[in-house]
């Protein structure tokens, strides 16, 4: 499994295997196109984010942050700003109460909440609440702050220079290279009859959820709520009992809609702290919401990487050798910038090396994005693999066909559960029509069509803990509880499905509990397209359970073996003769009873085998060789996850991704100061995602089912991530086939682009 | 500025005279004090009063139909009243500068940013948000539109999407998919369901015609 670095290795005990259930066979729910069941509160405006909430004798917050990339605070001076109209309350590192550490689940480095060594333009200086969100704004500015300024690094290669200014005690390492090897990479080059060697860059990106981060928080006593926009409440809620030393069962967080994490979400960020000392010293609730420049500095992002690739191969297309050098910078505080994984897994080869380097650097911290690490390594390994095919003659999509692995080589040669990379390569070339599109003759004109290739596997397929509530109530309609967030996947829906195939109750009949540690069960952040194979299982085995119990009620007053029977809609049914049936409503131990509670959990994913979602991606481009404009004007995306839950929301997340692809090919990029160190674009205006513009009208999803039986007892893999990894890679390639100019570092703006014509022309 | 129009005695430093949202605020009243003079060339007219950035203002509003009479501070934005004032949070906040469009309501049927809008601005005008769509407890035609073909992913900048899209019908009811797609490009959707927001609209042209015959 790959590293699930915001978990920390802090995931509980694995549950108790839930009851065996068979694979469904026929659905007739599941895999349906079905629209959302939270559509009307989500078109209407009914919807109640946590940006919205509004309570009575309410405060708003804001934060003063650092405006260097690094620096000490000297002094420190609020008496002007508690003087302001309306400030209610300042804290700053003096205040008492304020003094906590952070992140309170990791040993080392430490820092605070405040604290007063700054390592990046954005750590927290003050925080003030005010009866206006204006009030507090204007108060922020009313604070006098003597910084004593420091000497900053941004680059890898600053930071690891002698007498380079130091972040934290011990130096900007992180850790230690992390090196992984198999066979002989010396051997494996020796071998080959065709080397590819080259190095690849990829620009920091920014999440930006359209929701900006923040919370409300409210005591009653000594007991906390916060309303938080978070992919996770069950990660939220531990944190804030740990930072403010107050028992988890005094602290209840409430996440029912959110808009939109990719990764960003998936842990407490400090503002709800904030939020929280903040509504005690003034014992009113308090709303801190960040202001959208504030989400491009401080809530994470992509770390930017740079990864050297050696590839080798036999003249039909074996790979012979696989090397993979890759670093990067998480930021200012400790978080992954690793990238290697996928190059050392995705193909079969004997010989590998890979090795990831992880530095601290006076920028913004990186928090997991979409698939963290993945897309980078494609774009390096994917338009490597694209060379080598170009240098051995070779077709693309064949020579990717010639390495596919039955085995993790990674995780030790463990067999998949199943693995749809060769049917994802074969379905997506005939969708797209890769043939015909590849033997095209080329136009003579400047605006040259392109057509690229890439694949991708992701390395996490969900699993335990999770556990799911399904209550029966005595007119068989259903109450589904559960801890995910929907965070845009359709979560809600999908899991209404699921619960609704197993008990044959109508969508309309379930009603839905989530998202809020008071009242729903744990389960781990809507992360890492975990949502579908962990929770998903769950709902079925409540379901299951729930069902289990009703049919037994039913044997006993029908006087029926319990085997014969089975459940159909409204109904129950002997299978051997179905004139003799019983309507779920006039079962009378149901009525007795009220209500029947199915509790189910996820087991444990098989034993000595992998689950692993794979997907391949095709681009069509077209390149104004006058401008150095690209035009992405098609893409199909073949996507083995599995069974997929929902058509619907499955194709819509799968075009999210493609278009979170385009962003990190040809727009997206972080852009600090080499003067100042500090973030230059950080607005929408000039941090660039794509718009309604920059994507293809024809964008196709295949979804390549392999009907997995082994991964979990929904047969689905996950989407999310798996949706976005290989497309901008793909573009990379079709660029490359459209005007022969390989684009090494993104993304592929139209100045780099003429850059790249104006070398082309030099070498003739 | 050196004066400080602030009220809050020396030694203050709130920038609320220069904030933008002041300044915004400033040059709105000037800009009515010009227009209120006739020309320029004409005799001094006496100097407009000046609104303070922080001091109330009655307004009334009429939103999805409804007057509401307000107090509210110049430099306030449509967004704000709307959100804070008023209670109608549909209408969301993402940026508050004009660059994704998850504000976006109808003035007088035309589709604007209500965060680059102050509210004072909207005075006399008709504001339709993403509530105003609602036929009682029924969704409108290009609600309905965006259920069916799944427009959205975290809906936050839905209601946005939503507005955008009901301005450019009311405006073109048959609009073609380059015209859907510019149409909808003040419209940012990190989640990126561009493919099904289109389908949308195109849906919601189909329903909102029939709705109408």
């Amino acid at each position: 499994m790959v590293e699930l670095y915001w978990l920390q290795g802090a995931v509980p005990e694995t549950t108790k295997p839930s009851p065996e259930m068979p694979p469904w066979k026929e659905t007739a729910v599941v895999g349906k196109r079905v629209p959302r069941v939270d559509g009307y509160d989500r078109v209407s405006g009914s919807a109640v984010y946590p940006r919205d909430i509004l309570l009575p004798d309410m405060l708003h917050a804001a934060i003063l942050r650092c405006p260097h990339a690094h620096a000490k605070v000297k002094k420190i001076d609020v008496s002007a700003a508690e003087k302001m109209p309306g400030v209610r309350a300042i804290l700053t590192a003096q205040s008492p109460g304020a003094d906590i550490p952070w992140f309170p689940r990791r040993d080392k480095p430490s820092t605070s909440i405040f604290d007063q060594h700054l390592r990046c333009e954005g750590d927290e200086v003050a925080a003030v609440a005010a009866d206006t969100l204006l009030q507090a704004q204007d108060a922020l500015k009313a604070i006098k702050v003597q910084y004593e300024e420091l000497p900053f690094v941004l680059s890898v290669e600053e930071a690891l220079k002698e007498g380079a200014p130091v972040l934290h005690e011990g130096g900007n390492r992180v850790a230690p290279p992390a090196v992984y090897e198999r066979g002989d990479l010396k051997k494996g080059l020796s071998e080959a009859d065709a080397v590819v060697e080259r190095t690849y860059t990829t620009a920091c990106e920014i999440h930006v959820p359209m929701e900006v981060h923040g919370s409300v928080a409210k005591w009653d006593g000594n007991r906390l709520t916060v309303w938080d926009s978070t992919q996770g409440v069950f990660a939220v809620h531990e944190t804030v009992a740990e930072a403010l030393k107050i028992p988890m069962a005094n602290v209840r967080v409430i996440g029912h809609y959110m808009g939109g994490g990719f990764g960003s979400k998936l842990e407490c960020g400090k503002y709800t702290i904030i939020a929280a000392l903040l509504a005690k010293v003034t014992a009113r609730p308090v709303k801190l919401f960040l202001t959208r420049e504030e989400t491009f500095t401080m809530t994470g992002n992509r770390p930017p990487n740079k990864m050297s690739v050696r590839l080798g191969a036999k003249k039909d297309g074996t790979l012979t050798a696989i090397e993979f050098l890759s670093t990067g910078t998480g930021g200012a505080y400790p978080a992954s910038a690793t990238t290697s994984f996928m190059a050392t897994d995705l193909y079969l080869c004997p010989n590998v090396k890979s090795s990831d380097e992880n530095v601290f650097t006076n920028a913004g911290r990186a928090r997991p994005f979409r698939a963290p690490g993945f897309p980078q390594c494609a774009w390096a390994l994917e338009q490597a693999m694209d060379e080598l095919a170009a240098r051995l003659g070779m077709d693309p999509v064949e020579l990717r066909l010639k390495n596919i692995p039955k085995t993790s080589q990674r995780r030790g040669n463990q067999p998949y559960t199943s693995t749809g990379l060769a049917d994802c390569l074969r379905e997506g070339a005939k969708a797209f029509g890769w043939n015909e599109a590849r033997a095209r003759k080329k136009p003579d004109g400047p605006v040259k069509k392109g057509f690229g290739v890439a694949a991708s596997l992701w390395g996490y397929a969900g699993g335990p803990p999770s556990t799911v509530i399904v209550k029966l109530f005595s007119d068989g309609s259903v109450n589904l509880n559960m801890g995910a967030a929907d965070i845009g996947t359709g979560t809600k829906t999908f899991m209404s499905m699921i619960v609704s195939e197993e008990l044959g109750v109508p969508l309309e009949k379930i009603q839905i509990e989530h998202a809020d540690t008071g009242t729903t069960q744990y389960t781990a952040p809507s992360g890492g397209s975990k949502t579908v194979p962990s929770d998903g299982p769950a709902a079925r085995a409540a379901a299951w359970e729930v069902k289990k119990k009703l049919l037994a009620l039913a044997a006993e007053e029908m006087k029926l073996p319990v085997e014969e029977l089975m459940l159909s809609g409204a109904e129950i049914v002997s299978t051997k003769d179905s004139t003799k049936k019983l309507a779920v409503k006039a079962v009378k131990g149901l009525e007795r009873q009220q209500v029947l509670v199915g509790v189910g959990t996820r087991g444990p994913n098989p034993e000595g085998k992998i689950v692993t979602p794979f997907a391949v991606h095709f681009a069509e481009v077209e390149v104004d060789e006058r401008t150095g404009e690209v035009r992405v004007t098609r893409l199909v995306a073949a996507q083995d996850s599995g069974r997929p839950m929902n058509r619907l929301t499955y194709d819509c997340q799968v075009f999210g991704g493609l278009v979170m692809g385009i962003g990190l090919a040809r727009t997206e990029e972080r852009v600090l100061d080499r003067q100042t160190g500090k973030m230059v674009n950080a607005n929408w205006h000039d941090y660039k995602i794509p718009t309604a513009l920059d994507v293809p009208v024809d964008q196709k999803v295949v979804a390549v089912d392999p009907g997995d039986t082994e991964c979990n007892a929904t047969g689905a893999k996950g989407i999310g991530e798996p949706a976005t990894i290989a497309t901008a890679a793909a573009i990379a390639n079709a660029v490359a086939d459209a005007v022969g100019v390989r684009v090494v570092d993104s993304p592929i703006t139209p100045i780099r682009m003429s850059q790249l014509f104006r070398e082309r022309q030099k070498k003739g | 500025m050196d004066d400080h129009p602030c009220k809050h005695g020396d030694g203050c430093t709130c920038h609320s005279g220069v904030s933008r949202r002041g300044f915004l605020g400033s040059i709105t009243t000037a800009a009515a004090g010009i227009a209120a003079s006739g020309t320029l060339t004409a005799a001094p007219a006496p100097p407009p009063e000046k609104a303070q950035p922080d001091e109330p203002v009655k307004l009334q509003l009429s939103v999805n139909g409804r007057t509401h009479k307000v107090l509210v501070e110049p430099r306030w934005t449509l967004l704000y009243v709307l959100r804070d004032q008023l209670g109608l949070t549909g209408t969301k906040p993402g940026c508050e500068r004009g660059e994704c469009g998850a504000c976006t309501v109808l003035i007088d049927g035309v589709a604007r940013y209500s965060c680059l809008t102050l509210a004072l601005e909207a005075k006399g005008k008709e504001v339709t948000t993403i509530e105003g769509l609602m036929k009682g407890e029924e969704l409108g035609a290009t609600q309905r539109a965006f259920v069916e073909e799944d427009g959205y992913q975290c809906g936050y900048c839905t209601p946005g999407q939503v507005m955008a899209a009901e301005g450019l019908l009311r405006v073109n009811p048959r609009p073609s998919m380059e015209e859907i797609r510019h149409g909808m490009s003040g419209n940012l959707c990190r989640c990126g369901a561009y493919v099904h927001i289109f389908k949308s609209v195109e849906k919601a042209a189909v329903l909102s015609a029939s709705e109408k015959r």
